[in-house]
Protein backbone atom coordinates (compact mmCIF):
# COMPACT_ATOMS: atom_id res chain seq x y z
CA UNK A 1 0.00 0.00 0.00
CA UNK A 2 2.58 2.55 0.56
CA UNK A 3 4.19 2.65 -2.63
CA UNK A 4 1.71 2.01 -4.98
CA UNK A 5 -1.09 4.35 -5.61
CA UNK A 6 -3.63 2.26 -4.08
CA UNK A 7 -5.52 3.25 -1.29
CA UNK A 8 -8.82 3.13 0.04
CA UNK A 9 -10.41 6.29 1.14
CA UNK A 10 -12.98 4.38 3.76
CA UNK A 11 -10.05 3.35 5.90
CA UNK A 12 -9.24 6.96 7.02
CA UNK A 13 -11.29 9.76 8.86
CA UNK A 14 -9.97 13.00 7.79
CA UNK A 15 -7.56 14.63 4.90
CA UNK A 16 -5.31 17.58 5.62
CA UNK A 17 -4.00 19.68 2.59
CA UNK A 18 -0.92 22.16 2.16
CA UNK A 19 -0.93 24.08 -0.10
CA UNK A 20 1.11 27.77 -1.08
CA UNK A 21 1.49 29.42 -4.54
CA UNK A 22 -0.41 28.04 -7.34
CA UNK A 23 -2.85 26.60 -4.79
CA UNK A 24 -6.17 28.00 -6.35
CA UNK A 25 -5.96 26.67 -9.24
CA UNK A 26 -4.47 23.02 -7.73
CA UNK A 27 -7.70 23.41 -4.96
CA UNK A 28 -10.10 24.30 -7.86
CA UNK A 29 -9.32 21.37 -9.91
CA UNK A 30 -9.23 19.16 -6.75
CA UNK A 31 -12.21 19.87 -5.21
CA UNK A 32 -14.71 20.53 -8.23
CA UNK A 33 -14.83 17.00 -9.46
CA UNK A 34 -15.58 15.63 -5.67
CA UNK A 35 -19.18 14.21 -5.37
CA UNK A 36 -21.46 15.40 -2.54
CA UNK A 37 -21.08 12.32 -0.73
CA UNK A 38 -17.38 12.36 -0.35
CA UNK A 39 -16.85 10.53 2.98
CA UNK A 40 -14.20 12.39 4.62
CA UNK A 41 -13.83 16.28 6.24
CA UNK A 42 -10.90 18.33 3.96
CA UNK A 43 -8.95 20.15 6.33
CA UNK A 44 -7.02 22.73 4.14
CA UNK A 45 -3.85 25.43 5.27
CA UNK A 46 -3.42 27.83 2.14
CA UNK A 47 -0.94 30.50 2.51
CA UNK A 48 -3.06 33.54 1.85
CA UNK A 49 -2.72 37.11 2.13
CA UNK A 50 -4.62 37.83 5.61
CA UNK A 51 -7.19 40.43 3.57
CA UNK A 52 -8.25 38.17 0.72
CA UNK A 53 -9.85 35.08 1.08
CA UNK A 54 -13.35 35.56 0.60
CA UNK A 55 -13.19 35.43 -3.32
CA UNK A 56 -11.66 31.64 -2.58
CA UNK A 57 -14.63 30.81 -1.08
CA UNK A 58 -17.31 32.28 -3.18
CA UNK A 59 -15.45 30.78 -6.32
CA UNK A 60 -14.99 27.33 -4.46
CA UNK A 61 -18.34 26.84 -3.01
CA UNK A 62 -19.44 27.76 -7.03
CA UNK A 63 -17.39 25.06 -8.45
CA UNK A 64 -17.98 22.33 -5.57
CA UNK A 65 -20.71 19.95 -4.44
CA UNK A 66 -19.34 19.93 -1.02
CA UNK A 67 -19.57 23.03 1.24
CA UNK A 68 -16.20 24.89 1.16
CA UNK A 69 -16.02 27.24 4.30
CA UNK A 70 -13.36 28.94 6.99
CA UNK A 71 -13.22 26.55 9.98
CA UNK A 72 -14.65 28.25 12.63
CA UNK A 73 -13.39 28.42 16.29
CA UNK A 74 -14.86 25.37 18.90
CA UNK A 75 -17.19 23.81 15.73
CA UNK A 76 -17.16 20.36 15.21
CA UNK A 77 -15.50 18.68 12.42
CA UNK A 78 -17.89 16.67 9.90
CA UNK A 79 -17.71 14.81 6.43
CA UNK A 80 -19.33 17.30 3.66
CA UNK A 81 -17.34 20.04 4.31
CA UNK A 82 -14.10 21.36 3.18
CA UNK A 83 -12.83 23.83 5.88
CA UNK A 84 -9.65 26.68 5.19
CA UNK A 85 -7.41 28.00 7.92
CA UNK A 86 -8.52 31.40 8.37
CA UNK A 87 -5.99 33.81 7.69
CA UNK A 88 -4.13 35.15 10.27
CA UNK A 89 -4.75 32.16 12.45
CA UNK A 90 -3.27 28.31 13.31
CA UNK A 91 -5.84 25.85 12.92
CA UNK A 92 -5.69 23.52 15.37
CA UNK A 93 -7.66 20.28 16.19
CA UNK A 94 -8.99 19.07 19.71
CA UNK A 95 -9.21 15.27 20.46
CA UNK A 96 -13.01 15.78 20.85
CA UNK A 97 -12.64 16.54 17.01
CA UNK A 98 -13.24 20.22 17.68
CA UNK A 99 -11.59 23.20 15.59
CA UNK A 100 -9.05 25.80 17.63
CA UNK A 101 -7.80 28.87 16.37
CA UNK A 102 -4.44 30.86 17.62
CA UNK A 103 -2.77 33.71 17.18
CA UNK A 104 0.54 31.93 18.14
CA UNK A 105 3.81 32.93 16.82
CA UNK A 106 4.41 32.48 13.14
CA UNK A 107 5.88 29.22 12.23
CA UNK A 108 8.06 28.77 9.15
CA UNK A 109 7.17 32.45 8.62
CA UNK A 110 3.32 31.19 8.10
CA UNK A 111 0.16 32.08 10.19
CA UNK A 112 -1.54 30.10 9.33
CA UNK A 113 1.06 26.93 9.21
CA UNK A 114 0.96 23.90 7.32
CA UNK A 115 3.09 22.57 10.34
CA UNK A 116 1.12 22.95 13.07
CA UNK A 117 -2.55 21.85 11.55
CA UNK A 118 -0.67 18.95 10.36
CA UNK A 119 0.74 18.07 13.66
CA UNK A 120 -2.11 18.59 15.42
CA UNK A 121 -4.24 16.61 13.01
CA UNK A 122 -1.58 13.49 13.06
CA UNK A 123 -1.77 13.18 16.95
CA UNK A 124 -5.84 13.58 16.56
CA UNK A 125 -6.06 11.10 14.00
CA UNK A 126 -3.66 8.72 14.12
CA UNK A 127 -3.13 6.72 11.44
CA UNK A 128 -6.78 7.45 10.13
CA UNK A 129 -5.79 10.80 8.49
CA UNK A 130 -4.41 11.34 4.85
CA UNK A 131 -1.66 14.13 4.74
CA UNK A 132 -1.55 16.11 1.33
CA UNK A 133 1.18 18.17 0.10
CA UNK A 134 0.47 20.27 -2.96
CA UNK A 135 2.09 23.03 -5.21
CA UNK A 136 3.95 26.10 -3.41
CA UNK A 137 7.31 28.01 -3.22
CA UNK A 138 7.99 26.91 0.51
CA UNK A 139 9.10 24.28 2.92
CA UNK A 140 6.60 24.15 5.57
CA UNK A 141 4.34 21.15 5.71
CA UNK A 142 7.39 19.04 5.40
CA UNK A 143 7.46 18.48 9.20
CA UNK A 144 4.32 18.14 9.25
CA UNK A 145 4.64 15.52 6.96
CA UNK A 146 7.12 13.81 8.64
CA UNK A 147 4.97 13.82 12.35
CA UNK A 148 1.73 12.08 9.83
CA UNK A 149 3.72 9.39 8.80
CA UNK A 150 5.26 8.22 12.25
CA UNK A 151 1.83 8.34 13.60
CA UNK A 152 0.82 5.97 10.80
CA UNK A 153 -1.24 8.29 8.33
CA UNK A 154 -0.77 8.08 4.59
CA UNK A 155 1.44 11.21 2.91
CA UNK A 156 0.74 11.95 -0.08
CA UNK A 157 2.73 14.90 -2.29
CA UNK A 158 2.01 15.81 -5.63
CA UNK A 159 4.38 15.04 -8.36
CA UNK A 160 6.72 18.07 -8.35
CA UNK A 161 7.13 17.96 -12.41
CA UNK A 162 3.22 18.47 -12.16
CA UNK A 163 3.23 21.15 -9.47
CA UNK A 164 3.29 24.74 -10.60
CA UNK A 165 5.81 25.87 -7.56
CA UNK A 166 7.60 22.49 -6.46
CA UNK A 167 9.85 23.95 -4.05
CA UNK A 168 7.11 22.51 -1.18
CA UNK A 169 5.88 19.02 -2.37
CA UNK A 170 9.95 18.19 -2.65
CA UNK A 171 10.87 19.63 0.14
CA UNK A 172 8.33 17.15 1.96
CA UNK A 173 10.02 14.08 -0.37
CA UNK A 174 13.26 15.53 0.43
CA UNK A 175 12.29 15.11 4.15
CA UNK A 176 9.85 11.62 4.39
CA UNK A 177 9.81 8.64 2.55
CA UNK A 178 6.01 10.16 0.81
CA UNK A 179 3.82 6.99 0.81
CA UNK A 180 2.57 8.06 -2.43
CA UNK A 181 3.43 10.28 -5.19
CA UNK A 182 1.08 11.72 -7.98
CA UNK A 183 -0.18 14.25 -10.47
CA UNK A 184 -3.02 16.57 -9.59
CA UNK A 185 -5.31 14.56 -12.28
CA UNK A 186 -4.50 11.13 -10.81
CA UNK A 187 -5.08 12.26 -7.38
CA UNK A 188 -8.31 13.97 -8.80
CA UNK A 189 -9.23 10.32 -10.25
CA UNK A 190 -8.92 8.63 -7.32
CA UNK A 191 -10.46 11.35 -5.21
CA UNK A 192 -13.49 11.41 -7.09
CA UNK A 193 -14.59 7.87 -8.26
CA UNK A 194 -14.13 7.24 -3.99
CA UNK A 195 -16.65 4.42 -4.31
CA UNK A 196 -15.43 2.88 -7.75
CA UNK A 197 -13.28 0.26 -5.15
CA UNK B 1 -4.44 6.18 20.48
CA UNK B 2 -2.65 5.12 24.24
CA UNK B 3 0.23 7.91 23.87
CA UNK B 4 -2.80 10.36 23.16
CA UNK B 5 -4.45 9.47 25.98
CA UNK B 6 -1.19 9.41 28.43
CA UNK B 7 -0.13 12.38 26.79
CA UNK B 8 -3.45 14.36 27.61
CA UNK B 9 -3.54 12.98 31.69
CA UNK B 10 -0.03 14.08 31.81
CA UNK B 11 -1.15 17.64 30.67
CA UNK B 12 -3.74 17.99 33.02
CA UNK B 13 -1.41 17.01 35.82
CA UNK B 14 0.68 19.45 34.96
CA UNK B 15 -1.44 22.43 34.24
CA UNK B 16 -2.97 21.08 37.97
CA UNK B 17 0.49 21.75 39.48
CA UNK B 18 1.42 25.16 37.89
CA UNK B 19 -2.24 26.13 39.80
CA UNK B 20 -0.94 24.45 42.99
CA UNK B 21 2.21 26.09 42.82
CA UNK B 22 2.04 29.81 41.10
CA UNK B 23 -2.10 30.22 41.26
CA UNK B 24 -2.04 30.58 37.64
CA UNK B 25 -4.69 28.52 36.33
CA UNK B 26 -4.72 27.08 32.53
CA UNK B 27 -7.01 24.19 33.66
CA UNK B 28 -9.72 25.10 31.68
CA UNK B 29 -7.54 26.63 28.40
CA UNK B 30 -8.45 24.75 25.08
CA UNK B 31 -6.03 21.78 24.91
CA UNK B 32 -4.58 22.10 22.22
CA UNK B 33 -2.74 25.22 22.01
CA UNK B 34 -1.53 24.40 25.65
CA UNK B 35 0.01 21.14 24.46
CA UNK B 36 1.80 23.21 21.63
CA UNK B 37 3.33 25.43 24.42
CA UNK B 38 4.27 22.30 26.64
CA UNK B 39 5.92 20.95 23.35
CA UNK B 40 7.74 24.35 22.71
CA UNK B 41 9.00 24.20 26.39
CA UNK B 42 9.80 20.67 26.08
CA UNK B 43 12.10 21.73 23.08
CA UNK B 44 14.13 24.61 24.75
CA UNK B 45 14.67 23.26 27.82
CA UNK B 46 15.43 19.13 26.55
CA UNK B 47 13.08 17.85 28.50
CA UNK B 48 11.55 14.51 27.03
CA UNK B 49 8.53 13.36 29.14
CA UNK B 50 5.84 16.06 30.33
CA UNK B 51 5.99 14.30 33.78
CA UNK B 52 9.53 15.10 34.12
CA UNK B 53 8.21 19.18 34.12
CA UNK B 54 6.99 19.26 37.62
CA UNK B 55 9.68 18.41 39.58
CA UNK B 56 11.76 20.91 36.91
CA UNK B 57 9.53 23.28 37.59
CA UNK B 58 9.92 23.44 41.53
CA UNK B 59 13.57 23.03 41.09
CA UNK B 60 14.78 25.64 38.17
CA UNK B 61 13.34 29.02 38.72
CA UNK B 62 14.29 30.40 35.29
CA UNK B 63 12.44 27.78 33.79
CA UNK B 64 9.21 28.03 35.91
CA UNK B 65 9.74 32.06 34.75
CA UNK B 66 9.67 30.22 31.31
CA UNK B 67 6.27 28.52 31.83
CA UNK B 68 4.08 31.62 32.60
CA UNK B 69 6.27 33.80 29.37
CA UNK B 70 5.39 30.72 27.05
CA UNK B 71 1.88 30.53 28.04
CA UNK B 72 1.10 33.82 27.88
CA UNK B 73 0.09 34.83 23.88
CA UNK B 74 1.64 38.16 23.57
CA UNK B 75 1.32 38.21 19.78
CA UNK B 76 -0.15 41.81 18.87
CA UNK B 77 0.06 44.69 16.34
CA UNK B 78 -1.26 47.81 15.92
CA UNK B 79 -4.75 48.63 14.57
CA UNK B 80 -4.85 44.81 14.54
CA UNK B 81 -8.03 44.12 11.88
CA UNK B 82 -8.57 47.69 10.63
CA UNK B 83 -11.77 47.61 9.71
CA UNK B 84 -12.49 47.35 13.61
CA UNK B 85 -11.25 50.20 14.68
CA UNK B 86 -12.49 52.24 11.59
CA UNK B 87 -15.83 49.99 12.87
CA UNK B 88 -15.43 51.09 16.25
CA UNK B 89 -14.69 54.69 15.01
CA UNK B 90 -18.03 55.27 12.84
CA UNK B 91 -20.60 53.33 14.76
CA UNK B 92 -19.24 53.27 18.46
CA UNK B 93 -17.78 56.65 19.22
CA UNK B 94 -20.56 59.01 18.21
CA UNK B 95 -22.10 56.67 21.16
CA UNK B 96 -19.28 57.17 23.41
CA UNK B 97 -19.52 60.87 23.05
CA UNK B 98 -22.93 61.46 24.40
CA UNK B 99 -21.08 60.08 27.83
CA UNK B 100 -19.22 63.00 30.07
CA UNK B 101 -16.21 60.20 30.80
CA UNK B 102 -16.00 57.28 29.91
CA UNK B 103 -14.37 53.82 31.16
CA UNK B 104 -12.86 51.55 28.98
CA UNK B 105 -11.36 47.90 29.84
CA UNK B 106 -9.09 46.30 27.59
CA UNK B 107 -8.91 42.75 29.00
CA UNK B 108 -5.87 41.22 27.78
CA UNK B 109 -3.58 43.66 26.45
CA UNK B 110 -0.47 41.96 26.46
CA UNK B 111 2.06 44.40 24.94
CA UNK B 112 -0.47 47.19 24.71
CA UNK B 113 -0.16 47.83 20.67
CA UNK B 114 -4.10 47.67 20.91
CA UNK B 115 -4.56 49.87 24.03
CA UNK B 116 -2.84 52.70 22.22
CA UNK B 117 -4.31 52.33 18.87
CA UNK B 118 -7.58 52.81 20.74
CA UNK B 119 -6.01 55.76 22.45
CA UNK B 120 -5.23 56.97 18.90
CA UNK B 121 -8.57 56.93 17.46
CA UNK B 122 -10.30 58.88 20.39
CA UNK B 123 -7.82 61.27 20.34
CA UNK B 124 -8.31 62.18 16.79
CA UNK B 125 -12.17 62.28 17.53
CA UNK B 126 -11.51 64.27 20.59
CA UNK B 127 -12.67 62.10 23.37
CA UNK B 128 -9.55 61.10 24.66
CA UNK B 129 -9.19 63.44 27.15
CA UNK B 130 -12.70 62.22 29.23
CA UNK B 131 -11.64 58.83 28.62
CA UNK B 132 -9.88 56.09 31.44
CA UNK B 133 -8.46 53.23 29.29
CA UNK B 134 -7.71 50.59 31.80
CA UNK B 135 -5.31 48.17 30.12
CA UNK B 136 -5.30 44.38 31.89
CA UNK B 137 -3.15 41.65 31.41
CA UNK B 138 -1.81 38.71 33.82
CA UNK B 139 1.48 38.54 32.20
CA UNK B 140 3.73 41.03 33.93
CA UNK B 141 6.21 41.14 31.47
CA UNK B 142 4.46 42.19 28.62
CA UNK B 143 2.85 44.96 31.04
CA UNK B 144 6.11 46.16 31.38
CA UNK B 145 6.46 46.40 27.80
CA UNK B 146 3.03 47.77 27.45
CA UNK B 147 3.87 50.78 30.18
CA UNK B 148 7.26 51.60 28.09
CA UNK B 149 5.39 51.82 24.79
CA UNK B 150 8.73 51.04 22.95
CA UNK B 151 8.35 48.89 19.59
CA UNK B 152 10.36 48.15 16.76
CA UNK B 153 10.76 50.32 13.99
CA UNK B 154 10.96 47.26 11.45
CA UNK B 155 7.19 46.83 12.61
CA UNK B 156 6.22 50.47 12.48
CA UNK B 157 5.58 50.61 8.30
CA UNK B 158 2.89 47.31 8.75
CA UNK B 159 0.93 49.73 11.70
CA UNK B 160 1.37 52.85 9.45
CA UNK B 161 -0.64 50.64 6.54
CA UNK B 162 -3.10 49.36 9.34
CA UNK B 163 -3.71 52.78 10.53
CA UNK B 164 -4.41 54.36 7.54
CA UNK B 165 -7.02 51.70 6.27
CA UNK B 166 -8.41 52.16 9.76
CA UNK B 167 -9.23 55.41 8.88
CA UNK B 168 -6.30 57.69 10.33
CA UNK B 169 -6.80 61.09 10.15
CA UNK B 170 -2.94 62.03 10.62
CA UNK B 171 -0.01 61.24 9.87
CA UNK B 172 1.12 57.97 11.76
CA UNK B 173 4.40 59.45 12.82
CA UNK B 174 3.07 62.12 15.20
CA UNK B 175 2.46 59.57 17.72
CA UNK B 176 5.41 58.45 18.38
CA UNK B 177 9.12 59.44 18.47
CA UNK B 178 11.96 57.36 16.40
CA UNK B 179 14.78 56.42 18.28
CA UNK B 180 17.94 54.01 16.83
CA UNK B 181 15.79 51.01 15.96
CA UNK B 182 12.76 51.74 17.85
CA UNK B 183 9.70 53.30 17.90
CA UNK B 184 8.76 55.39 21.65
CA UNK B 185 5.10 56.16 21.61
CA UNK B 186 4.33 59.59 22.58
CA UNK B 187 3.53 60.19 25.93
CA UNK B 188 0.35 61.89 25.09
CA UNK B 189 -1.10 58.95 24.61
CA UNK B 190 -0.03 57.33 27.40
CA UNK B 191 -1.45 59.70 29.87
CA UNK B 192 -5.02 58.32 30.46
CA UNK B 193 -4.06 54.77 30.04
CA UNK B 194 -3.94 52.61 33.10
CA UNK B 195 -1.73 49.45 32.87
CA UNK B 196 -2.26 46.84 35.40
CA UNK B 197 -2.15 43.08 36.56
CA UNK B 198 -5.55 41.50 35.87
CA UNK B 199 -6.29 37.45 35.51
CA UNK B 200 -9.88 36.88 33.48
CA UNK B 201 -9.38 33.75 34.80
CA UNK B 202 -9.35 33.95 38.64
CA UNK B 203 -10.03 37.99 38.98
CA UNK B 204 -13.22 39.62 39.64
CA UNK B 205 -15.42 42.13 37.49
CA UNK B 206 -13.76 45.70 36.92
CA UNK B 207 -17.25 47.45 37.05
CA UNK B 208 -19.13 49.95 35.21
CA UNK B 209 -17.53 50.02 31.89
CA UNK B 210 -18.57 51.84 28.72
CA UNK B 211 -16.58 49.75 26.55
CA UNK B 212 -15.07 45.99 27.04
CA UNK B 213 -12.35 45.31 24.49
CA UNK B 214 -11.12 41.48 24.35
CA UNK B 215 -9.83 40.04 21.44
CA UNK B 216 -7.96 36.67 20.36
CA UNK B 217 -8.31 35.96 24.12
CA UNK B 218 -11.51 33.31 24.07
CA UNK B 219 -9.76 31.59 21.02
CA UNK B 220 -7.79 30.27 23.86
CA UNK B 221 -10.74 29.44 26.40
CA UNK B 222 -12.46 25.88 26.32
CA UNK B 223 -16.39 26.46 26.49
CA UNK B 224 -16.60 26.62 30.07
CA UNK B 225 -14.10 29.62 31.16
CA UNK B 226 -15.15 31.06 27.66
CA UNK B 227 -18.83 31.23 29.68
CA UNK B 228 -17.21 32.96 33.35
CA UNK B 229 -15.03 35.31 31.05
CA UNK B 230 -18.29 36.63 28.90
CA UNK B 231 -20.57 37.19 32.02
CA UNK B 232 -17.54 38.53 33.86
CA UNK B 233 -17.75 41.16 31.25
CA UNK B 234 -21.48 41.01 30.99
CA UNK B 235 -21.30 42.16 34.96
CA UNK B 236 -18.88 44.72 34.49
CA UNK B 237 -20.21 46.38 31.85
CA UNK B 238 -22.77 49.48 31.82
CA UNK B 239 -26.42 49.01 30.82
CA UNK B 240 -26.24 50.09 26.73
CA UNK B 241 -22.45 49.29 26.76
CA UNK B 242 -20.48 47.87 24.19
CA UNK B 243 -18.16 44.11 23.83
CA UNK B 244 -15.76 44.14 21.33
CA UNK B 245 -14.13 40.01 20.90
CA UNK B 246 -12.08 39.23 18.21
CA UNK B 247 -12.91 38.62 14.59
CA UNK B 248 -13.03 35.10 14.70
CA UNK B 249 -14.80 34.62 17.97
CA UNK B 250 -18.21 34.91 18.86
CA UNK B 251 -21.36 34.95 21.36
CA UNK B 252 -22.73 32.52 20.06
CA UNK B 253 -23.97 29.45 22.36
CA UNK B 254 -22.54 31.22 25.43
CA UNK B 255 -24.85 32.36 28.06
CA UNK B 256 -24.59 35.93 27.72
CA UNK B 257 -25.81 35.47 24.15
CA UNK B 258 -29.55 37.04 24.19
CA UNK B 259 -28.48 40.02 26.66
CA UNK B 260 -26.52 41.59 23.78
CA UNK B 261 -27.49 43.06 20.09
CA UNK B 262 -24.99 42.84 17.60
CA UNK B 263 -23.89 46.17 16.34
CA UNK B 264 -21.68 45.28 12.93
CA UNK B 265 -21.78 41.16 12.99
CA UNK B 266 -18.77 41.55 11.39
CA UNK B 267 -16.41 42.79 13.12
CA UNK B 268 -17.98 41.36 16.26
CA UNK B 269 -19.13 44.06 18.42
CA UNK B 270 -21.80 44.23 20.62
CA UNK B 271 -23.85 45.94 22.87
CA UNK B 272 -25.88 45.12 25.99
CA UNK B 273 -29.40 45.23 26.12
Amino acid sequence: MKTKNNFNISDFKAIVIGVSAGGFEALTKLFSTLPKDFPLPIIVVQHIHKYQSGYLFEHLNKHCALKVKEADEKETIKPGNIYFAPPNYHLLIEEDKTFSLSVDEKVNYSRPSIDVLFKCAAEVYKNQLIGIILTGANDDGAEGMRIIKENGGLTIAQDPRDAEFPVMPQSAIDKVEIGIILTLENLTFHFSGWHRK
Amino acid sequence: MEKTKKEGTEVDIFLEAIFQKYGYDFRNYAKASIKRRIQNLQKKFAIKKISEMIPRMHQDRSFSNSILAEFSITVTEMFRDPEFYRSIRENIVPYLDTYPFIKIWHAGCATGEEAYSLAIILKEENLYHKTTIFATDFNNVALRKARNGIYSLDEIKEFTQSYQKAGGKHSFSDYYHAKYKSAIIDNSLKKNITFANHNLVTDSDFGEMHLILCRNVLIYFNKILRDRVLNLFDSSLIHKGFLAIGSKESLNFSSIEKKFNPVDKKNKIYRKK
